[in-house]
């Protein structure tokens, strides 16, 4: 029997194993956009002095 | 071990559809065409109003019909559309049944109802505030409970759609990795999640200003995150469209991809930088910093072009590889001359990836380009810019792919096969015309969303160049063109849906569709040298078109 990362060719490369997991694809493409987007923009807006 | 459900077996495919996602994904595909009619005619009503000589429509109806035409083809015709392609990627092609399928009517009928709530109010005139809906405009709330309930239904969507991939690798239902066509539905699924999140955090507090519970939003954040919405969703539409040129590579001529590596590391460059580029419309935000323009629309999103620079290698490069399978050896070009110009399902996709890379590709990056952005910024330059993109890029995609999923899924002849070979090539023109003389009028300063370039009423004056005035008259020309292309689409597929039935085959179908759908592998080698000139003729455009915008922008900005 092969472990879940193997197959009979040999191990699974990183890449592949990176890509054929939906969850984690999905975890790294809200969470990239929203650090270095959303928040970083929400920082830059809440950064900008209160006028007096 | 499988888990039954009632399915039906596709007699052209041999596909076993599951009942469920058959009829969401029908209703989906039929609820896009009826707003893609909807938003397209208000789209033509904008156009000749644009249009000086013509002025069609007062003020306060073109601010109404330039709302209508954004909400109805920007969001619903696209996203009603990608949701079909969510459930096809998933349930037919992954050969399993559907998760949860009554949470994917309940998704559908919130869809509806709120896409429904978003044009009653904008049609009542209260809601005129445009598809950014920026604040301190204020809509009716129906307006903005209306986008939330739509958006609701398609984050619901995206769930169904990753739910079913559990599904599918749970029966083991396919091998390996998922297809590459499902794939690239993941990746605009993902793109989906971070849009409609994004969509929730900034209209349900705006829904709850405008029924005066709370005293007030910054403009700045309002924008900010605002445009993480509405310029992802349009990321959506490139992952789903660039899933469907795919598909119709492989359907039409049972094309592999020249690396499946390649393909797939182009779409995670998607998921890692695309959704970053929404920071180039705020450009000229006073309030925030360089390095969160320039990190965002230039080192990070340039990541993201080389990826569609990517696809736009291999698509065609498939294509080739196919064709040159076939014995059309000859020369650069024997392969694409030789192609079926005459079936809509690959000239749409090539028009597609035509107007895609070399109008709406290439203006992004001029625009995403901090210094070049400030010389067309809101001016009709922008508007130009994606109508390459969503109308000539995702729309035509689509288009391209329902001559061969229609008549497929619901089993009927195509209503005027003789139209339907000119069809996109009128769009297509159409277009092309919209978003060149857009972006020629913007280059001159016309600005966007402004419904009379002469000033005739205005107390402050300005003249543009007579250039600029005939060159929104042929933006008018062109958008009858392609409003009789799209008008042709629609009527198309609904009269092929209420039309005459397929004749039954006579013996099991060979499925060469399916199987280039659902298969793995590459094309034999790196032999297409007819892309790689097309390739390179596209970067030498790149580049000049670049330089020139750099020029462009010595001469207005005279410091000596």
């Amino acid at each position: 029997m092969t472990e879940p990362n193997n197959t009979e060719d040999g191990p699974v490369p990183f890449m592949q194993q990176l890509l054929d997991n939906p969850f984690l694809l999905l975890f790294i493409g809200v969470a990239l956009p929203s650090v270095l987007y959303t928040i970083w923009g929400i920082v830059d807006v809440m950064s900008i002095p209160v006028g007096q | 071990m499988a888990a039954t459900y009632e399915y039906r077996t596709c007699p052209d495919t041999g596909f076993k559809i599951d009942l469920n996602a058959d009829k969401l994904i029908k209703w989906n595909a039929v609820s896009a065409v009826v707003f893609l009619l909807i938003g397209g005619f208000f789209g033509l009503l904008v156009a000749l109003t644009r249009w000086p000589t013509v002025h069609l429509l007062d003020a306060e109806l073109f601010y109404l019909a330039l709302t209508a035409h954004g909400v109805d083809i920007l969001l619903v015709w696209l996203i009603f559309f990608e949701m079909a392609l969510l459930y096809f990627c998933s349930s037919v092609l992954l050969q399993c049944r559907l998760a949860t399928p009554k949470f994917g009517w309940l998704a559908y009928w919130l869809m509806l109802g709120g896409a429904a709530m978003g044009n009653v109010a904008v049609l009542m005139g209260e809601s005129s505030v445009m598809f950014t809906s920026y604040v301190p405009m204020k809509a009716s709330p129906l307006f903005y409970l209306g986008l939330i309930l739509f958006a609701v239904g398609a984050l619901i969507v995206c769930f169904v759609f990753f739910g079913t991939l559990v599904i599918a690798k749970k029966e083991k239902t396919y091998e390996g990795s998922v297809p590459l066509v499902t794939f690239g539905a993941i990746v605009a699924a993902i793109i989906a999640v971070y849009t409609i999140v994004s969509g929730a955090v900034i209209l349900i507090p705006t829904l709850a200003w405008s029924l005066g519970l709370i005293p007030y939003i910054d403009t700045l954040l309002y924008k900010v995150i605002w445009w993480g919405l509405g310029h992802s969703s349009q990321q959506i539409n490139v992952s789903a469209q660039i899933a469907c040129w795919y598909a119709v590579a492989a359907i039409v001529f049972g094309a592999k991809p020249i690396s499946e590596k390649v393909c797939r590391t182009a779409f995670l460059m998607y998921i890692l930088f695309l959704q970053l580029a929404s920071a180039h419309h705020l450009l000229v935000e006073p309030g925030l910093t360089s390095e969160f323009k320039i990190f965002n629309t230039s080192y990070a999103f340039y990541l993201a072009v080389f990826g569609s620079m990517m696809h736009g290698l291999t698509v065609p490069g498939a294509m080739e590889l196919a064709q040159r399978r076939k014995g059309y050896t000859k020369g650069l070009f024997e392969w694409l001359r030789k192609a079926p110009w005459g079936n809509p399902a690959f000239s749409g996709t090539f028009l597609s990836i035509v107007i895609f890379g070399f109008l709406g590709g290439i203006t992004g990056v001029v625009m995403g380009t901090e210094q070049l952005n400030l010389i067309m910024h809101n001016t009709i330059y922008v508007p130009g810019h994606f109508h390459a993109t969503t109308a000539g890029g995702t729309t035509l995609a689509f288009m391209a792919l329902s001559y061969w999923l229609v008549p497929t899924l619901w089993q009927r002849e195509l209503w005027a096969p003789g139209l339907a070979k000119i069809q996109p090539y009128l769009f297509g023109i159409g277009v092309t015309g919209i978003a060149l003389f857009q972006m020629g009028a913007g280059t001159l300063g016309v600005s966007r969303r402004h419904w009379d370039m002469t000033f005739a009423d205005a107390t402050l004056t300005y003249d543009y160049p007579a250039a600029a005035h005939l060159m929104m008259a042929l933006n008018g020309v062109f958008a009858i063109i392609a409003a009789i292309g799209g008008g042709l689409f629609c009527i198309q597929m609904v009269l092929t849906i209420i039309g005459k039935k397929k004749a039954a085959p006579a013996e099991a179908p060979a499925a060469p569709a399916a199987e280039a759908l659902t298969g793995h592998g590459h094309g034999a080698g790196l032999a297409v040298p007819g892309t790689f000139v097309l390739a390179l003729i596209f970067l030498t455009t790149f580049v000049l078109y670049y330089f020139v915008n750099w020029k462009y922008l010595s001469e207005v900005w005279i410091l000596s």
